[in-house]
């Protein structure tokens, strides 16, 4: 409890009450449902040695699923930076028939379960499927390997660019924009030179965010993926399928990369929304 | 703010915007790729799951396992989201109402199940009471069964969607302040009273928002419960989880007739959330309008 004293300077925390209450309630909430819980996989990892716990998490078929997990995500995320500055910029700058419906449509990867999501895209990307009828004839193939892990995690990810991006661009001041215009600026260089800068933060949070979403999802790709061991298969996977061995020990070394992973993305994120803070001068 | 300014307020901001072609284009590359990645797989879990006729629509979803399917998940999200509304209120009065050392620190931690994958999710309440889990032997003993039934399914439910309600209130109360809470304290108000009459109705449009979000990650959750699940047919599976095994069985109808429903609720979700949005904006924009030395009129 130390660790968390009120610091008395502070005239508010005299006032009101129920500090002691909530935070009481949050900390042990907090510590049976996420802490203790995580704490397991940590432990369980030590009944491993060294060179068992290596030999897990570096076998072939493993690291073949890492460099499909990372690679897929790495694009599907820039895919997202791309598609999600574009869509951010249209819903903030123009006017068109239709706004308010493609503005409230981008939180749909939120709002849809992943399952659903991953069904109705290999729906899509089949070859007898409304999209694949028309791309297998020419060659490509989305579904059933590693594109699709690259489709569905671009759908997964949309929406963390558009939201961080947006309300960014809201609040740019039009006025710096006159200003280089005034100056004789053409309208790409006040983009890429006064616009572009102010929202580089964002772009690179929500690049973070979509990207560590896509590292860690399994519903929907694991529909379109084809999973095919050392060619599709997603590191989720690998531990799914170490679970159903029951190698309750290789499965958690795999788990514990994956957190560590999360951990160091999580920090970077916060690393990332602090420095928009202070870019914007306003709480981001 | 553009909706607002007239034709000639336009003009003057010439400077500031895009050739019209170049206007257009974008719109419509947006709206293309909308389209493909959005409203196309949308429109696919409905055609699908309607591809042999309505009759087949309804007979899919009569089947007595889609039924227990749809009632664990709403059990599972009537436990879920209550919990983590009482968290997420409770961490937010600590967060946002107070100063204290590892305040920083906390608020990562609350944000943390976000960026756990849901396959480790569910791994980690496996080894906590699985047969070969700390509680494992415990729990056999005493004849309780957690992993492979609806307690965990819920537990690990309760992970996944832990942050939500709090990560919406956070910002907000700390955006608020103090100062009406302190008003009302002062005023002889009990610290309930205070949360009751004056907080509440500040943070009502995040409180809803971040509900309907919690409830639509709690419904929909695949991973985590796909884990802890065991796959019991008309026992423990979950909506989303039903629609896997009728899809892996090839009944396509079946399986998207489930999904369907899923994306019906996604759909009311959005449409719920947008309406909050939209409504806070206007409020927001009318007492912006008002002359500020009746700011409440």
């Amino acid at each position: 409890m130390a660790l968390f004293s009120l610091a008395r300077s502070h005239k508010a925390a005299r006032v009101l009450p129920g500090f002691n209450i909530t935070l009481g309630f949050t900390l042990t909430y907090l510590s049976l449902i996420v802490l203790i819980p995580l704490s397991a996989l940590i432990f369980k990892t030590f009944t491993l040695t060294w060179d068992q716990f290596v030999e897990a998490v570096t076998g072939p078929r493993v690291m073949a699923s890492y460099r499909l997990t990372f690679g897929a995500s790495l694009i599907a995320a820039l895919v997202n930076v791309v598609f999600g500055l574009l869509v951010a910029w249209v819903l903030v700058r123009y006017d068109f028939f239709g706004k308010k419906v493609v503005d409230a449509l981008v939180d749909l990867p939120f709002a849809l379960p992943t399952a659903v999501a991953g069904i109705s895209l290999t729906a899509l990307l089949a070859g007898n499927g409304w999209v694949g009828q028309y791309l297998e004839p020419m060659g490509i193939q989305l579904a059933f390997n590693p594109n699709g892990v690259v489709i569905a995690l671009i759908f997964i990810g949309l929406p963390f660019v558009v939201r961080t991006v947006q309300p960014v661009l809201e609040d740019a001041e039009k006025e710096l924009e006159e200003a280089a215009t005034c100056l004789g600026a053409t309208r790409w260089q006040t983009f890429t030179r006064v616009i572009f800068p102010s929202i580089a933060p964002a772009l690179l949070t929500g690049f973070a965010m979509a990207f560590a979403r896509a590292i860690g999802e399994y519903g929907s790709v694991i529909f379109i993926a084809g999973n095919m061991p050392m060619v599709s298969e997603i590191t989720p996977l690998i531990i799914i399928g170490k679970l159903e061995q029951y190698d309750y020990a290789g499965a958690t070394a795999v788990a514990v990369v994956m957190l560590v992973i999360s951990f160091i993305l999580l920090l970077v994120i916060n690393a990332l929304q602090a420095w928009q803070r202070r870019h914007t001068g306003a709480p981001a | 703010m553009s909706a607002t300014m007239n034709p000639s307020q336009r003009r003057a901001q010439a400077g500031t915007t895009e050739p019209a072609w170049v206007r257009y284009s974008l719109i419509g590359l947006a709206i293309t790729f909308m389209f493909f990645f959005l409203v196309l797989p949308l429109a696919a879990v409905f055609t699908e799951a309607l591809r042999k006729g309505l009759e087949a629509y309804w007979v899919a979803l009569q089947e007595p396992d889609a039924w227990s399917a749809i009632r664990l998940t709403f059990i599972t999200a009537l436990i879920a989201v209550p919990l983590n509304l009482v968290f997420g209120i409770a961490a937010a009065w600590a967060i946002a109402k107070y100063e204290f050392t590892g305040k920083a620190f906390l608020t990562t931690l609350v944000d943390l199940p976000f960026s756990v994958s849901p396959v480790v999710a569910g791994l980690i309440y496996v080894l906590m009471f699985g047969a070969q889990g700390w509680f494992g032997p415990w729990l056999q003993e005493h004849d309780i069964k957690i992993v492979f039934a609806v307690p965990g399914i819920v537990l690990a439910t309760v992970f996944v969607t832990f942050p939500f309600i709090a990560r919406e209130l956070i910002p907000l109360m700390q955006a608020q302040g103090n100062d009406e809470e302190q008003a009302a304290i002062v005023l002889g108000a009990t610290g309930w009273q205070t949360f009751w009459y004056v907080t509440l109705p500040n943070i009502m449009w995040g409180l809803i928002y971040g509900v309907i979000l919690c409830n639509a990650r709690a419904m929909g959750e695949f991973g985590a419960v796909s884990v802890v699940s065991g796959h019991i047919r008309g026992q423990t599976n979950t909506m989303p989880l039903h629609v896997e095994i009728l899809y892996n069985e090839y009944q396509s109808v079946a399986a998207f007739a489930v999904a369907s429903l899923l994306a019906l609720l996604a759909l009311v979700t959005l449409a719920i959330k947008s309406t909050v949005e939209w409504r806070h904006a206007r409020e927001l924009k009318v007492a912006a309008d008002l002359p500020p030395e009746n700011p409440h009129a």
